[in-house]
């Protein structure tokens, strides 16, 4: 190693004005395989109360599990107009919404596949660097066998499992509380 | 699978804190509970992939974005995205924002009461070359009142965000200026506890890429996360290679 990393810097209060233009809260366009999704949910600090100065930045692979990434070594079909990538702004109650496709389980350490998921970073005033989280489905069978979710304690296992809302087949609730009780698991990446 | 090596992980001390008291809105947004290390997968070694296109040609000259010149000292900040191995990050998008001339920013929630600049928006966005290289034209923002404690200034800064060729390579940080009298005294500059990476933050002024009558030139050179020589099945099987 020759160089070292450039320190992080919080995005400030401002951060609109600079990454507004890539927002996108739908990462299941027209023509995009697979189980839509809508999650919504809040960031909430330590008082309890909403962020609205926050942005929660998403990297998921396809539902085939297929990462749109030249590094993707696995032997599955990328998928044309899927990203998978979404930036959302949370509004002034401090909440975000987006629209994608449950993934498919990609491979993780020791060639076990992973639980589907979304890797997730989240921005605000007042954070000095992102918070890196997870997000995870419900009624999930291989989330007894994820390897991310066996690192984090039983009790704060169920922070990074988004929850099946009411009378919405196909909408799904996920908050961050970025401290105090219930604070979502933060992983150091 | 492939075996794919991960990305370096930080040195201690050369990465801000999440909570760091001097910057009063740490307090309530730090997390209290440890992170919990996670071994890079390929959900962390990948990341979203821009192609050139996505960035326009008026897109990284701040000072041609709208009929008139904005106000202030015109600039040119460029510089090179390399990672820690000492490859150049080619291809790669960078977003900037910043504040005007006379310190405020084109935000709804920007009491300063400096005024606008119907010139200036203050964003751009680019994508570096297959070396690295980056270039912005804008103007140097003014430093601006704010209120984290009493007569707290913000030194004259430049924000920007980087992708990376990964998910764990991602950056936002902020571009300071050279002899800037606020420095020593912002908390937010001041987060970091090794000086020579706080200090990597300031942005160098070059005569190189100064044009004559036209506009200074400062240096900013970027590091991302780069490589681990060895791979990443390696660390979960806890071999030695």
């Amino acid at each position: 190693m020759t160089l070292q990393a450039t320190t992080w810097q919080t995005v400030g209060p401002f951060f609109s004005i600079g990454l507004s233009w890539l927002y996108r809260d739908n990462l299941a366009g027209p023509g995009v395989l697979g189980e839509r999704v809508e999650i919504t949910g809040r960031i909430l600090d330590g008082d309890s109360k909403p962020v609205p100065d926050g942005i929660v930045e998403i990297w998921q692979a396809n539902s085939q599990g297929r990462y749109a990434h030249p590094d993707d070594p696995q032997e599955k079909t990328a998928e044309s107009g899927f990203t998978g990538y979404g930036r959302i702004p949370t509004d002034d109650a401090g909440r975000f919404r987006f629209t994608t496709i449950k993934p498919g389980r990609v491979s993780g350490p020791d060639g076990k596949l992973q639980a589907p998921h979304l890797a997730v970073s989240v921005f605000t005033r007042g954070l000095l660097r992102r918070l890196i989280t997870r997000i995870y489905f419900p009624d999930e069978p291989s989330n007894s066998e994820d390897f991310a979710l066996e690192l984090v304690e039983a009790s704060r296992r169920e922070t990074l499992i988004a929850k099946k809302m009411d009378g919405r087949p196909d909408a799904l609730e996920w908050n961050v509380i970025v401290q105090g009780p219930g604070e979502t698991v933060f992983f150091d990446v | 699978m492939n075996k794919i090596p991960e990305y370096r992980r930080y040195i201690p001390g050369t990465q801000p804190p999440h909570l760091h008291p001097p910057y009063i809105s740490s307090m309530k947004r730090a997390p209290l509970q440890p992170l919990v290390a996670l071994p890079h997968t390929l959900s962390e070694i990948t990341g979203p992939v821009f192609g050139p296109e996505i960035a326009d040609v008026t897109a990284c000259d701040l000072t041609r974005q709208h009929s008139g010149e904005p106000l202030g000292e015109r600039i040119i900040v460029s510089g090179r995205v390399m990672d820690e191995n000492s490859r150049p990050v080619a291809h790669t998008l960078m977003e900037i924002w910043q504040a005007n001339a006379a310190g405020r920013y084109l935000h709804g929630i920007d009491q300063h009461s400096a005024p606008l600049d119907p010139n200036f928006t203050g964003c751009g966005h680019a994508v570096t070359d297959s070396d690295g290289r980056y270039r912005f034209v804008t103007i140097r923002p003014g430093e601006y009142p704010w209120g984290n404690h009493h007569n707290a200034w913000r030194p004259a800064h430049i924000h920007f965000s980087l992708f990376g060729p990964a998910f764990a390579t991602r950056l936002v940080t902020q571009m300071y200026f050279q002899g800037d009298p606020l420095i020593p005294f912002d908390p937010i500059f001041n987060c970091t506890d090794d000086e020579k990476a706080r200090n990597r933050l300031i942005s160098q002024f070059d005569w190189e890429t100064t044009i004559p009558s036209q506009a200074l030139g400062y240096r900013f050179d970027i590091v991302l996360s780069g490589r681990e020589s060895t791979p990443m099945e390696t660390h979960a099987h806890g071999e030695k290679s």
